[in-house]
């Protein structure tokens, strides 16, 4: 309740904003909530997604250059070259987001570089749009009959998509593709392992930034009613980038935060260091530039969790309930054939990884496969994720071939997977955390996540997200931060993210590594019970001990070939086996 | 376009190629050993070309300021942190290198400004007060979190970009400079006039180039930098510290930098903003090595040379649109041949 008074307060506040302040005033908070406008796309992609655009000051030029063009050369109305603007930059961002984005993280910020300098020259140079001049005499806004000719008229359209904005982007934030989209950063590989599609989510994202752009610099066009080349040149791209640096990654808020404060820094450097100095030059670049380099210094968030701290708590939640759970599919006949390699070999140059290797598991059992080190236990498990690829042989889930998929398509046959090292969203709760396993068993996109039309499959996801938490012994802990919870804990909640994808093959990657021995029993007690209930599970590890007590069947490697197979029982007295663990009788 | 014509541009585009090549040589260094995208590259060409042009005005040029005060601030945060950790036997070395160096720097330099026609002093004195800049933005701005993302660490680059660039105009002021011919002769070669400047250039290119082949094959600086490069842990992890390498890294830039500052300098005119355009070039180049291979970057380096003196013979105003649209086949192009596999990164 309290949470809703604010924001009222707060919108009636912004609301008055024009009635109460001079005209310069106003003006300057309309640029700030234009600069908002193509912020607010580059928290997502930079401060959320961890990736760099520095062309954004271009998709603002050509929104801005696209509808002066049409309506003052060809007199069409300003409502009609917004959706040709648009149009425009979805082609350019797809392109550019299709070359630079299935490439690593720099290239985008290079290549947008790139274009974002070339188009300014192209601005620049062009007759049509009228060279380093510009283009002027283009016609105001009208809306229902009133034209929008001074910037008080103009503040409540700017605002109110300034708003729309935030309220659809933290939508988006805040749902499955959100969770995926917050994987971007640091976590692709793991992401991909649930099914994500990296590349195309990198290019979603990266085209909601550039539409918002191109929004931003159509209403500049008609706010200013004039266009120039300079506000789209490459300075201005880092100027919004700074805005979402200062703003911080991990809040859209942040974005009208950044925005705010390098406008009215910018305005009242240029102010007051001339005067300080004597002389003009360009002193706010040098103490903008002096400024973000100490802000990254001391904090690389940026300035949102001081201004978060602001907020009141919204106090404990509750467990997420839906009333129809997520349906669960069938577990292979336990038994069955599940996992087949079939003479798979992988070598890497001279060195042959893993050689040969031919084995079968059962659905309905604990399969282990064990080995000294460098055996080629983890490139086995990396072959079987895509992370690999085979040189020779096959290896096939219930009967099909899976060697030569893509890592969503893996995930799609239902491999759910575990990390050696724990591969977590530090920051993320943990239910979001594990509600990220399953990312497959949800439809929603952008558009219905942005517009809160996927709150029912939502409750669903999560209610299975804690379901699952509570199956591994973490239903106590479903909104602490993941970062925060022991190694052991950590572990538990990659298990249960693994079993929120439904699997019918779980594979655990050296889950007792880093575990005390109390931990490990319990570990054991899980997995032990998890068998009971039809999973089929593969650990690949290196704790004799734990893998003994645990598993039915055992394959045990060395130098990349297959040394034995059997059960624990057998494998304890294999000779082989005491000769490569133990050394050899001479 | 005739012979001729065609001849003289390919002069024109070898002899900008061979500056490209070099700036791309130390961007592609810096990225690997430090992973810092270094846009300000292009500043250290700028500040050096002014620098000289400004000398041989016999005026003392601005940057000497940045090299004192800059030494200084190295010396307060190195100062600090020595006492903190109580060390003091390490003081006098600190204001050393840090104080007593630039001070001398900033003498030769007041001494030699009023002795205008001495080419050699001014070149020494340039290399004297621009190389250092390299570790002293090492320092400031990159060492305390050499640690970052390459995203922080390339805002970061950014950011000393626009304050040096902000600083150029206060030392340099808005007008371009150019400074002196080195050699004034040209010779026919066939129809072409070389001109000896472009000759000089290429061969400074080639002789920089070979020395630095030297550094990395046959001393052990080099190899650290290269373990560097191949494996931060691994390097570190033997004895070669992150922060040594990073210093090096940025002194062998700077090194770069200002040859290509001086080389350029008769030629073109450069303003006080010029580098970073520059250096965009030269980043052309290096993504044209994916920025890890010098061979590559330096190929396209020289790609870039050609495409931007026949551009500009055909389509003089879209110059700089061709020459950055031409990064997007090349990215397409790598983005079809390199299946990419990410890993994922230490949050």
């Amino acid at each position: 309740m309290r949470r809703w008074i604010i924001a009222v307060g707060a919108l009636v506040v912004f609301a008055m904003m024009p009635l109460v302040l001079s005209e310069f005033y106003v003006t300057l908070l309309n640029y700030i909530g234009l600069a908002s406008i193509v912020t607010i796309g580059l928290v997502l992609l930079t401060g959320v997604a961890g990736l760099t655009s520095f062309g954004q000051a271009a998709f603002v030029g050509i929104g801005a250059y696209t509808t002066a063009v049409l309506t003052t050369a060809y007199g069409l109305s300003p409502w009609l070259t917004l959706p040709i603007s648009l149009l425009l930059t979805t082609a350019i961002a797809l392109v550019l987001g299709f070359v630079t984005l299935r490439l690593s993280g720099h290239y985008l910020p290079l290549g947008t570089i790139a274009w974002g300098i070339s188009i300014f020259f192209v601005f620049g140079n062009l007759e049509i749009l009228g060279k380093y001049s510009g283009l002027a005499d283009i016609p105001a806004l009208n809306i229902f009959g009133v034209s929008l000719i001074d910037g008080r008229q103009f503040y409540y359209p700017i605002w109110l998509t300034t708003l729309a904005a935030l309220l659809a982007t933290r939508n988006l934030l805040d749902s499955r593709v959100g969770r995926a989209i917050r994987a971007l950063k640091g976590r692709g590989v793991m992401a991909e392992g649930f099914g994500v599609d990296t590349t195309r989510l990198k290019i979603v994202i990266f085209l909601h930034a550039a539409l918002l752009a191109n929004i931003s610099g159509w209403f500049y066009a008609h706010f200013l009613r004039y266009v120039s080349p300079s506000p789209f040149n490459i300075n201005a791209s880092i100027d919004y980038l700074f805005m979402a640096v200062i703003g911080g990654s991990t809040q859209v808020w942040g974005a009208v935060i950044g925005s705010a404060i390098l406008t009215l820094l910018k305005e009242w450097l240029k102010d007051i260091l001339p005067k300080l100095f004597e002389s003009s030059g360009n002193y706010e670049i040098v103490a903008l530039g002096l400024l973000i380099i100490l802000m990254l210094h001391r904090t690389r968030d940026g300035l949102v969790p001081y201004f978060a701290a602001l907020v009141p708590d919204m106090g404990p939640r509750v467990r997420p309930a839906a009333t129809l759970a997520l349906p669960s599919r069938a577990q292979p006949q336990a038994g069955q054939i599940l996992l087949e390699f079939r003479q798979v070999t992988k070598s890497f140059n001279a060195l042959k990884a893993v050689s040969n290797l031919s084995f079968t598991m059962k659905a309905g059992e604990i399969f282990g496969l064990i080995g000294p080190n460098g055996a080629g236990k983890s490139t086995v498990f990396n072959l079987m994720t895509h992370v690999l690829r085979v040189d020779d042989g096959e290896i096939r889930l219930c009967g099909e071939r899976i060697d030569q998929l893509t890592g969503p398509e893996i995930a799609r046959r239902r491999i759910g997977r575990t990390f050696q090292h724990v591969k977590l969203l530090p920051h993320m709760t943990v239910l979001e955390n594990v509600a990220l396993g399953a990312h497959l068993r949800g439809r929603c996109g952008v558009m219905a996540a942005s517009l809160r039309l996927d709150r029912t499959e939502e409750a669903r996801l999560l209610d299975e997200a804690a379901k699952q938490l509570q199956r591994v012994g973490l239903g106590d802990r479903l909104y602490d931060t993941a970062g925060t919870l022991a190694l052991g804990s950590q572990r538990l909640i990659e298990i249960a993210r693994a079993l929120c994808a439904d699997p019918v093959l779980l594979l655990l990657d050296e889950p007792a590594a880093g575990l005390r021995h109390m931990e490990k029993r319990a570990l054991a007690e899980l997995l032990g019970e998890l068998r009971r209930t039809g999973v089929s599970i593969l650990v690949v590890e290196h704790d004799m001990e734990f893998v003994m007590n645990l598993v039915d069947r055992i394959v045990v490697m060395n130098f990349g070939e297959k040394l034995a197979e059997g059960s624990p029982r057998e494998i304890q007295s294999d000779p082989a086996v005491i000769e490569a663990y133990l050394g050899g009788v001479e | 376009m005739n012979i001729d014509i065609a001849l003289w541009l390919a002069q024109d585009a070898v002899t900008n190629g061979a500056v490209y090549v070099l700036l791309a040589i130390a961007l592609v260094l810096v990225y690997t050993v430090t992973r810092v995208i270094f846009v300000p590259q292009g500043e250290f060409i700028s500040f050096a070309a002014l620098s000289l042009a400004t000398l041989q005005d016999g005026k003392l040029p601005g940057t000497v300021y940045l090299l004192v005060g800059g030494g200084l601030l190295v010396a307060i945060l190195d100062g600090i942190a020595a006492i903190r950790a109580k060390s003091m036997h390490q003081l006098p070395k600190i204001l050393t290198v840090n104080v007593a160096l630039p001070l001398l720097v900033a003498a030769l330099a007041w001494w030699t400004a009023p002795r205008t026609d001495s080419l050699w002093l001014q070149i020494i004195v340039t290399f004297a007060i621009i190389t250092p800049l390299g570790p002293i933005v090492y320092r400031l701005a990159f060492q305390p979190i050499a640690n970052a993302s390459i995203l922080v660490l390339l805002i970061i680059a950014v950011a000393v970009h626009y304050v040096l660039t902000g600083l150029g105009l206060v030392f340099f002021g808005g007008e371009g400079l150019r400074s002196r011919p080195f050699l004034d002769i040209t010779f026919p070669v066939g129809v072409l006039n070389v001109s000896a400047q472009s000759l000089l250039v290429l061969f400074t290119s080639l002789a920089l180039i070979a020395s630095l082949w030297i550094i990395f094959e046959r001393t052990l600086y080099g190899k650290a930098l290269r373990a560097t490069a191949i494996n931060r842990i691994g390097a570190r992890l033997v004895g070669i510290p992150a922060r040594f390498s990073g210093q090096l890294s940025f002194i062998l830039a700077a090194l770069i930098g200002t040859a290509s500052g001086i080389l350029i300098s008769p030629t073109t005119t450069i303003y006080y903003d010029t580098g970073f355009l520059i250096s965009l070039k030269g980043f052309v180049g290096a993504i044209i090595g994916g920025m890890t291979s010098y061979p590559l970057a330096a190929i396209g380096s020289i790609f870039v040379g050609f495409l931007e003196s026949y551009s500009s013979f055909w389509a003089s105003a879209f110059k700089e649109s061709i020459v950055f649209t031409l990064v997007i086949p090349v990215l397409l192009w790598r983005s079809l041949t390199s299946p990419h596999h990410e890993e994922d990164e230490e949050l």
